[in-house]
């Protein structure tokens, strides 16, 4: 009885000390996830709202998604519409007010970056374009710092109080970052001008870091699938000079970037391109260091 | 690179005081200027230091800017705010066995909506035009109007939601879907068959509106659960419009959802709606085709048990199960077309459900089967005539659609109908096919779950 008292009490007191919660974070991506725990580490509680193998475009406002997004005190988007098929509805649902956009529990990383392929015409009959720039932007280690420094300063605006705890941790993570980029700089350097067929936008950022050479598209237009002819076409284009790699990302239809290197005598690269996208990236540090483990691997 | 520069006007500096003060009284001056000097070399190492620094760190890549740069066009001047806009062009082209002028759901009182396959050959859709935007920091507006193929404006719906209520707290006013059962909300350009079911189109003449408010409450779960609460004035049926200054339209519902795993989610419901109807037209004929009543006046109860799942073993792939079940008890007077009573203790019992599934095979297709069943019951009052039947109108759809984008789909629908009225309440077979297109433009719609 004493015992169950006990229990009683001490649930109560843990209702009445919010000061010690952690902050609740949805991030869209395990990306971002991935940034806001070695940000906040023990002072954030993150959930994820997609894994690396579902397309950040074609998600649904699951109802776990908007309970989740019920009692967030910050959500961690990408922005420049990626999530626009979706987020707007979760939050819209969600009746949380602190994280409607413009409110301080919202947080876009791409408004710490400037974006590649800001569109000048805005015209479906190009696809999937997104007016503000390509969204897909984690692939470029240097935009993680970026997003890095702005999430530290969001993280420190919404608990004033532990600004020193964030500022601490931000610097910690940004050391180890730089020292991981230069690593990775010198170690992709033999890849610097590699010839290379993308399937997706989505890898843009990656090369434009890497200095890869992209010679062609898989998809026709931005979202748009390739039909027989078109993969006809890119055949007799690259067979005359064949790329060095074919990249694609784990959650892509494997189907026609398999064939387009059967055809062209190139090797397919299957890529994570979000932390969890394979077993070896565990974390933002694993996702870079298996993506160039694998490019180098192909090559 | 600028502050290379001040390195020969500092040392000119350092010279030109020593060259100033050997004119005067050399062995007085020289101890001040040896300090002035150490003083100077000292500042110009530490500037030299400074400029080092910042040749190391010009060498590193600067951070990046902390706003985008503006994009080409940004929109500016009156125009900046401009609610979001999007229109839905849709139509179909129609193919029956049997005229569907006079087609009723067999057994069932006309809902007065939209009801059947609709017309034979080519018809223009309803062209759905969607303004949104916030108002302030507190509310936001919607306003979707349908431009019907009959060149005439409906507003479906017209309301305005808070953004700013805390704990949880969401709120509606104006014209807007009602909240209960799964399908009611949703719009009829993200309908994964080209009509309602059944149960939808008998009950409520395929979806019900509130000209009125509505109240909903997300808990603070892990799991999700919702509740919501509504009043309107009731136009829309089973209710109707009211000579007082009641509230003829009320509704309760429940939703609770959540996920198994990483690829399944669900969400269940379940909803009561109390309405009122004065003087409600449409009545049911019995086996002779003769009217029994013409009039209602009274009050419905309905019940609806809704849910759907959805599993997505990749992003190319999806199966979606969804079903509801209706149920609806009316009591009140019955009155023949000039008014006149023709009993006061009329009950009827009506209900109906629907299966479906539609599962996406490939990127851009789906394939889909619904099952539609109805129960008429038999009306009971007074004086009723003997050997009244209920009828169990029933429908098999079969669907197959092709999605070239998120902004299009063309589809193909073949019903197997059991449903239509034989003009004596009693059900009747047909056959419907029905090719569809379906066009967004404008602003990127977010659909709910």
């Amino acid at each position: 009885m004493k015992n169950l008292l006990r229990l009683l009490v001490l649930l109560m007191c843990a209702g009445s000390l919010p000061a010690h919660a952690a902050l609740k974070v949805l991030a869209t991506t395990p990306d971002w996830g991935a940034l806001t725990t070695e940000l906040g580490g023990e002072r954030v509680n993150v959930y994820v709202a997609t894994t690396a193998l579902q397309d950040v475009h074609r998600v649904e406002a699951k109802p776990s998604l908007v309970a989740r997004a019920r009692s967030a005190d910050l959500v961690v988007a990408t922005g420049a519409e990626l999530e626009v098929g979706w987020l707007p509805v979760l939050i819209q649902e969600s009746g949380n007010s602190r994280i409607q956009p413009g409110a301080a529990g919202y947080f876009e990383a791409t408004s710490a970056l400037k974006l590649l392929e800001v569109p000048t015409k805005f015209d479906r009959a190009m696809g999937d374009i997104h007016p503000q720039g390509n969204p897909h932007v984690q692939l470029d280690p240097h935009n993680i710092a970026a997003v890095a420094h702005a999430l530290t300063a969001k993280l420190s605006a919404l608990e004033p109080a532990q600004a020193a705890y964030y500022a601490a941790r931000g610097k910690d993570f940004d050391a180890r970052w730089t020292a991981a980029i230069s690593r990775w700089e010198s170690k992709a350097a033999p890849l610097k001008g590699a010839s290379v067929v993308i399937m997706h936008r989505d890898q843009a950022y990656l090369c434009h870091w890497l200095g890869l050479n992209e010679v062609a598209s898989i998809e026709p237009k931005p979202g748009v699938p390739p039909t027989a002819s078109y993969l006809g076409q890119l055949v007799t284009k690259l067979s005359g000079t064949p790329p060095k790699l074919i990249l694609l990302n784990a959650y892509n239809d494997a189907k026609p970037a398999n064939w387009l290197a059967s055809r062209v005598h190139a090797p397919a690269v299957v890529l994570p391109f979000s932390v969890g996208g394979s077993p070896q990236a565990k974390d933002l540090f694993g996702l870079f260091d298996d993506t160039l483990n694998k490019l180098l691997a192909a090559k | 690179m600028s502050s290379f520069r001040l390195r020969p006007a500092l040392l000119a500096l350092v010279i030109l005081p020593a060259v100033a003060g050997a004119a005067d009284d050399v062995s007085g001056l020289r101890a001040e200027l040896q300090a002035l000097k150490s003083d100077y070399t000292a500042r110009v190492d530490a500037l030299e230091a400074r400029i080092r620094d910042l040749e190391a760190a010009s060498a590193v890549p600067a951070p990046e800017p902390a706003q985008p740069e503006v994009p080409a066009k940004s929109p500016a001047g009156a125009s900046a705010f401009n609610p979001a806009i999007s229109l839905v062009l849709g139509g179909s082209y129609t193919a029956t066995e049997r005229n569907p002028d006079d087609w009723t759901i067999a057994g069932f009182p006309p809902s007065g909506g939209e009801v059947g396959p609709g017309e034979r050959s080519f018809n223009l859709g309803e062209s759905e035009l969607t303004f949104s935007a916030n108002i302030d920091p507190y509310f936001a507006g919607v306003l979707t109007a349908a431009i019907t193929g009959e060149n005439e404006i409906e507003v479906e719906e017209a309301f305005v939601r808070t953004t700013a209520l805390p704990d949880g707290f969401t709120g509606k006013v104006g014209r807007f879907f009602s909240g209960f059962g799964y399908l009611n909300e949703v719009h009829a350009h993200a309908w994964d068959f080209a009509d309602q079911p059944l149960a939808y189109q008998a009950m409520f003449g395929g979806q019900s509106r509130q000209d009125g408010v509505q109240v909903k409450w997300l808990a603070p779960t892990e799991v999700f659960l919702e509740f919501g609460a509504e009043a309107g004035a009731g136009d829309s049926y089973p209710a109707t419009r009211g000579a007082g200054n009641g509230l003829n339209a009320v509704a309760l519902f429940a939703h609770v959802g959540g996920d198994v795993g990483d690829n399944t989610s669900w969400r269940a419901g379940l909803s009561w709606l109390d309405s009122e109807a004065e003087d409600r037209e449409g009545g049911i004929a019995d086996a002779s085709g003769a009217a029994l009543f013409e009039t209602f006046t009274g009050n419905a109860r309905t019940w609806v048990v809704d849910g759907v799942l959805k599993w997505a073993p990749s992003p190319r792939r999806q199966l979606k199960v969804q079903g509801e079940y209706l149920r609806r008890e009316e009591s009140g007077e019955i009155a023949d077309g000039s008014g006149v009573l023709i009993a006061d203790d009329y009950r009827g019992t009506q209900s109906g459900w629907y299966l479906q599934s539609v599962y996406q095979f490939a990127p851009r297709w789906r394939v889909g089967a619904r099952y539609d069943s109805l129960d008429s019951g038999t009306p009971r009052y007074t004086l009723a005539p003997d050997g009244l039947l209920s009828s169990n109108p029933d429908r098999v759809s079969l669907m197959l659609d092709w999605n070239p984008s998120e902004f299009s789909r063309l589809r193909a629908q073949y019903d197997f109908d059991d449903a239509r009225d034989d003009g004596t309440g009693l059900k009747d077979g047909d056959r419907v096919l029905r090719l569809q297109y379906l066009y967004g433009i404008g602003a990127h719609g977010a659909h709910k779950y």
